[in-house]
C-alpha cells in the first residue's frame, strides 16, 4: 500500500491526469443517468471539483484544496494558471477574429463597468459591516472584484492584514459563485454568443470563474469571455488604488 | 509535427504574456494587463490573416487542438484546487460581498447587450 502511495506521489501530474479523468467520466454518467442531460457534466465535475477542494482544506488546513495532499499534489500543477492560461489561448485557435471585432467597444466598456460595479459593491458591503476607513474600504472593494486586485491595492495603501485576507476571501466567493452560478442562469441572462459571452468575461472579471463557468455552460464561448476577463485585473489594479481610492476617501 | 504546433501556441503564449507585463510595467502597476488575450489574438492572426499567416497543416494542428480539448479537464483540475474552506468559513461579509457583486453582474449582461445593440443601429 505505501509502495503505491510512493508512485502515486512520485508521478503526482499522472495521478492528477488519472483523478480527473475519473471526475469527468462519473460527472458525465451522472449527467446522462440522473440528469437525463439537462445539466451539463462538466457542470457536475466542477461542483465535484469544488466539493474535493472543500475537503482538502478541512483536512490539512492548506490554501491549495485537495492539492495540499501529497498524493493530489499533480492537480495543483495540471489547474494552476502555467496550464490554464496555454489551454485558454488554445481555444482561440478557430474563434472569429471578426466577432471580437464587432464586439470589442462594448466588451472594453463591460470591463470598466465591471470593475467600478464590484467594487462599490465590496465597499458598501464593508460599510454596513462597520469599516470607517477609506483603506480598509478600499480594499473590501478591491477584493470583491478579485482576489488579486485585493492585496495589490491593499499593500499599495498599507492596509492591515486581515483586511487584506478578507478582501481575498470576498474575491475567491465571487470566482466560486461565478462557476457554479453561471450554467444556472446563462439561458435567462442571454449568454448564448460571442458578445454576451464578452459582455460576461468583462463584467465578471475573475479569470477561474469565467474559464470555468463559460466551460460548463458553453465551450465554444470560452475565447469570447477569456479575452475580455484578462484585461480586467489590469484595469482593476489600475483605477482602484488611484480613482476609486481617490473617490472613496472623498466621501469617507 | 505535432509538436510544431504546442510550440507555435507556446509561443504566442510566452510573447502574448511578455507584453502584458510590458503593458503594466507602462501603467506602472505590479500586474499583468491582457497577457493571455494579447496572446490569442497573435494566435488568430498567425493562423487566420494577412502576410503574418502561417499555413497550419492538419498534424500540426493537433497540437493546438489536443490543448483547446484539455481545456475542460484543466478547469476541473483548478476547481479542485481552490481555497473552498477560506471561502466558506470566512465570514458573512466576504460571502455577501462577492455573492451581491455576482448577481448584480449578472444582471448587468442583458443591459450592455442591448445597449450595443441600440448603439450599433445609429452607426
Amino acid at each position: 500500500m505505501s509502495l503505491l502511495l510512493d508512485v502515486l506521489e512520485k508521478n503526482a501530474l499522472i495521478t492528477a491526469f488519472v483523478v480527473v479523468a475519473l471526475v469527468l467520466w462519473f460527472s458525465n454518467l451522472l449527467a446522462k443517468k440522473l440528469f437525463a442531460g439537462k445539466i451539463h457534466g462538466s457542470a457536475i465535475a466542477l461542483v465535484v471539483g469544488l466539493t474535493l477542494a472543500y475537503v482538502g482544506g478541512l483536512f490539512t488546513g492548506g490554501d491549495k484544496g485537495l492539492a495540499d495532499i501529497t498524493m493530489f499534489s499533480g492537480l495543483g500543477i495540471l489547474g494552476g494558471a502555467m496550464f490554464r492560461d496555454f489551454a485558454i489561448v488554445a481555444t482561440a485557435y478557430g474563434a472569429e477574429l471578426d466577432a471580437l471585432k464587432r464586439a470589442g467597444w462594448i466588451g472594453s466598456l463591460s470591463v470598466l463597468v465591471g470593475v467600478v460595479l464590484s467594487f462599490f459593491i465590496g465597499a458598501l458591503v464593508a460599510i454596513v459591516a462597520g469599516f470607517e476607513d477609506a483603506v480598509s474600504v478600499t480594499t473590501i472593494g478591491a477584493g470583491t472584484a478579485t482576489f488579486i486586485v485585493g492585496p495589490v491595492t491593499g499593500s499599495a495603501l498599507g492596509a492591515d492584514s486581515s483586511v487584506i485576507a478578507l478582501s481575498i476571501a470576498a474575491g475567491l466567493v465571487k470566482s466560486i459563485v461565478v462557476m457554479i452560478g453561471t450554467p444556472l442562469v446563462a439561458k435567462r441572462i442571454g449568454l448564448n454568443d460571442a458578445r454576451s459571452a464578452m459582455v460576461f468575461g468583462g463584467l465578471m472579471g475573475t479569470n477561474s470563474g469565467v474559464a470555468a463557468g463559460l466551460a460548463a455552460t458553453d465551450p465554444k464561448l470560452v475565447p469570447y469571455g477569456a479575452m475580455t476577463a484578462t484585461f480586467y485585473t489590469g484595469v482593476g489594479c489600475l483605477i482602484v488604488p488611484s480613482l476609486l481610492y481617490f473617490l472613496v476617501s472623498l466621501v469617507l | 509535427m505535432i509538436i510544431y504546433g504546442v510550440g507555435l501556441l507556446a509561443g504566442c503564449m510566452l510573447i502574448g504574456v511578455y507584453a502584458g507585463d510590458l503593458v503594466g510595467l507602462l501603467f506602472g502597476i505590479d500586474a499583468n494587463v491582457g497577457g493571455v488575450g494579447i496572446a490569442m489574438l497573435i494566435l488568430m492572426v498567425v493562423s487566420n490573416y494577412g502576410p503574418l499567416k502561417v499555413s497550419i497543416k492538419p498534424i500540426t494542428a493537433e497540437g493546438i487542438t489536443f490543448w483547446n480539448a484539455m481545456y475542460i479537464p484543466i478547469v476541473i483540475a483548478m476547481a479542485a484546487k481552490q481555497n473552498v474552506f477560506a471561502a466558506i468559513s470566512s465570514g458573512w461579509l466576504a460571502i455577501c460581498a462577492g455573492f451581491l457583486a455576482v448577481a448584480l453582474s449578472f444582471l448587468m449582461i442583458p443591459i450592455l447587450v442591448r445597449f450595443s445593440d441600440k448603439t450599433d443601429e445609429k452607426v
